[in-house]
């Protein structure tokens, strides 16, 4: 049988990572999206840019936060959203990444949302179709809307990124989180501190392009932000580190950490948090400094700003 | 012969003075080797010199006459089990301490192989405690890499350095799993910690009760291959270099394994090495028949081995003399050779034991009190070893000359297990000083 393949026809503009961004690209997309800041928080929240245009959430993996977002994005847009778990789909039953994308393609789809437990599924999946495709995380690679997201609250908190020093804290190795915020913030100008223990710390860190730490309370001195990354339970079991206590007590951030950065740092953290593994439970809550809700708050208008910029490629 | 016992004063805010005068002052570290005069106060080295004193020296002043005998900085043993907690039948931290003065021994590391396990910051405050009332030196202690030692899940290492631990081991119980040994080399390594290895591929030792070779073929017993020791010493600086973490071979018995460490050295990665007397000492000859006081682990080795392990003092390779200090009771060994007890006592040995090596010309006295002194220090990252102004005054005065016999049930261990009973030596410790007082004298 003769192997099948789809052929490209037109010039689909994808958001797999980052990387490919320029400061432009970030910048307009950023502009865009303040815009739809406050249209969110108005009673009316629909648009029709998007309006016959269908967007699909396909998630290989469990996801709350990013998952709405992006359903919402596409319902106040004005698209039709349909979310399709692996729990509940043909992936239980063997078919293979690309069989599933061929699938879905031949729906004829405006818009693939993958989240993918794997390194470089997303753009495997992008190859072989032909709609525009958004990474919402492939394995330990990239989330680019979540650095996308953090910029944006960063931006209206600070009024800049360029100069601002920024740490990020945690587990770095398995960080698609670090990866795009990394490359995002370099490129807008920030000064990046990684820090994790040399466990949970990637070969060659530097090359990353960020300051590379192993002491918590030396890569936050005079942060303007300080960005936690969730750890997860299973790193314990497989001997990344020893305990949540000695995370804790080393790399956790209380307030005794925190007072090493400058006086208006702001907290930072994807979501969803740990409390009392990677994050003190007081700080998490303090508005005065943790910005987490005003994070997710972001997600939306950024991810609609996204979607309008691709629709006008499609 | 006697000896006399003091319990130090750990008393850091004493001015109590005390003149060491007419001592051949040996600092291993710098070179620096005089007939002189030496001055503590509190616990602190004050002052020392060929002649620090002007005429008489002040009533408040105790002075001590060394009669021209060899005043080194405190002797280290960075490989000892005193068995408490858990075994105290064995030896304590009372007994253990005691042998280690009489030996001329200032600071001992324990292994962590007590019951419970040192993997746990309650159990590393109740040695500091226990240490602190009942120890007649200083007493340092290793913590485990994984809890209980199962070489399963790394333990809180960060914690446990911040109560006191000065490193990290799953001691006689090797970690086999190369992933968690690459975790724990670079745990530690930022911890600024050293992970020490009894080097022992478990597999390749099969249950075996000595060296592998034509003895244990003639005495029909289960053998340890060499290659046990190198194959995971040879991994573990491969992981060394992996993780740029601080590596340690605990008592190298093995040619091919000081081969591999010397390599490592010359690569530059930061692999350190120690050997225990009774491997430069004795061959598995020893054993001759059956003699479980000959049993240890790493077993005693060929002559070519022990030849190697006294080229590796020489040339540095080897960076410490540590005894192993394990002691059992008698029923421990009075059984067949593969039921006994590894393990030998070896604090009030390893002074007379080594001394032979310069008696006998094979290495000059500032390498081999190197070896014993700011040497072992390092490795463990302590601030001893060393004299030197300021430095915490711990001391041991050393007749190098006068002959005597090996007796162990003389042994102020608990324990009696040494085959170097009757052994004719020569040089032993003569005086302890621990922080500034006197903890040990020997008339």
């Amino acid at each position: 049988m003769p192997k099948t393949t789809i052929k490209t026809s037109r010039a689909y503009e994808h958001l797999l990572g980052i990387e490919n961004l320029s400061v432009e690209n970030i910048t307009a997309i950023l502009d865009l999206a303040e815009g739809y800041i406050e249209k969110n928080r108005q009673v009316d929240k629909k648009h029709v840019i998007l309006k016959g245009r269908t967007l699909i959430n396909l998630f290989f993996e469990n996801s709350t936060r990013t998952r709405m977002s992006f359903e919402l994005a596409g319902k106040r847009l004005g698209a039709d959203v349909i979310n399709m778990s692996v729990a509940s789909s043909s992936v239980k039953k063997g078919e293979t990444l690309i069989d599933t994308a061929m699938t879905i393609n031949a729906m004829h789809p405006d818009f693939i949302v993958v989240r993918h437990p794997e390194s470089g599924a997303v753009h495997l999946l992008s190859h072989k179709v032909n709609c525009a495709v958004i990474n919402a995380g492939d394995g330990s690679h990239e989330h680019p809307t979540q650095a996308l997201l953090d910029a944006l609250t960063i931006r209206r908190k600070k009024g800049r990124i360029a100069g601002l020093k920024v740490a990020i804290c945690g587990d770095i190795i398995h960080s698609r989180v670090a990866r795009s915020n990394i490359l995002l913030l370099k490129k807008m100008g920030a000064e990046v501190n990684i820090v994790a223990p040399a466990t949970l710390m990637p070969p060659r860190p530097e090359k990353l392009g960020a300051k590379v730490f192993y002491n918590m309370r030396e890569a936050i001195k005079d942060c303007d932000i300080i960005m936690m990354l969730r750890i997860q339970m299973e790193r314990m079991e497989s001997n990344f580190i020893p305990s949540v206590r000695e995370y804790f007590h080393f790399y956790g951030l209380d307030e005794s950490k925190l007072s090493l950065a400058k006086p208006d740092a702001l907290i930072m953290h994807p979501g969803p948090i740990n409390r009392g593994v990677e994050i003190d439970t007081r700080l998490a809550d303090d508005l005065n400094r943790s910005v987490i809700l005003e994070q997710v708050e972001m997600g939306v208008a950024v991810r609609q700003a996204v979607l309008e910029i691709l629709s006008k490629k499609l | 012969m006697k000896q006399t016992f003091n319990l130090p004063t750990r008393a850091d805010n004493t001015t109590k003075k005390t003149a060491y005068i007419n001592a051949r002052i040996l600092d291993p570290e710098t070179g620096l080797d005089i007939q002189g005069q030496l001055l503590t106060i509190g616990n602190k080295i004050a002052d020392f010199g060929e002649k620090i004193f002007d005429g008489k020296i002040s009533e408040e002043i105790e002075i001590i006459d060394c009669k021209g005998h060899l005043l080194t900085p405190g002797l280290l043993d960075i490989q000892v089990h005193f068995r408490e907690p858990g075994q105290e039948y064995k030896e304590t931290i009372e007994t253990g301490t005691r042998s280690a003065a009489a030996g001329g021994v200032t600071s001992v590391v324990c292994m962590p192989n007590t019951k419970p396990v040192i993997d746990e910051v309650a159990v590393v405050e109740f040695l500091n405690q226990r240490a602190r009332k009942t120890g007649f030196i200083n007493v340092y202690s290793y913590g485990a890499i994984s809890k209980g030692m199962k070489g399963e899940a790394l333990t809180e290492m960060g914690l446990l350095k911040e109560a006191g631990v000065v490193g990290f081991t799953d001691d006689g119980l090797p970690v086999m799993n190369a992933l968690l040994m690459r975790r724990a080399l670079a745990y530690a390594r930022e911890l600024d910690m050293v992970v020490a290895q009894h080097a022992e591929d478990l597999n390749l030792s099969a249950g075996g009760c000595m060296n592998e070779g034509e003895v244990s073929a003639r005495l029909g017993l289960a053998g340890i291959p060499n290659a046990s020791e190198a194959v995971i010493v040879e991994r573990d600086i491969i992981l060394a270099e992996l993780t740029g973490g601080k590596y340690h071979v605990l008592h190298i018995s093995t040619a091919e394994a000081v081969d591999a460490v010397r390599r490592a050295k010359k690569k530059g990665l930061r692999v350190t090495a120690e050997a225990a007397p009774h491997h430069f000492c004795l061959n598995d000859e020893a054993i001759g028949e059956y003699r479980t006081f000959c049993k240890m682990n790493p077993p005693l080795r060929a002559e070519k081995d022990r030849i190697a392990i006294i080229e590796g003092l020489k040339d540095g390779t080897i960076d410490a003399i540590a005894t192993d200090h394990a002691p059992h009771d008698e029923e421990s060994k009075r059984v067949p050779m593969s039921q006994a007890a590894f393990g030998i006592v070896g604090l009030e040995t390893m002074l007379p034991l080594s001394l032979e090596l310069y008696h006998n010309k094979t290495m000059n006295l500032r390498d081999l009190f190197a070896a014993m002194t700011y040497k072992p220090a390092d490795i463990i990252n302590i601030p001893a070893g060393r004299i030197k102004k300021g430095a915490i005054a711990d001391l041991t005065l050393i007749d190098l000359d006068v002959e005597w016999e090996i007796q162990p049930d003389d042994f102020m261990s608990k324990s009696h297990n040494s085959p170097f009973d009757n052994w004719k030596t020569r040089g032993r410790a003569i005086m302890t000083v621990v922080g500034g007082d006197v903890v040990y004298r020997c008339e």
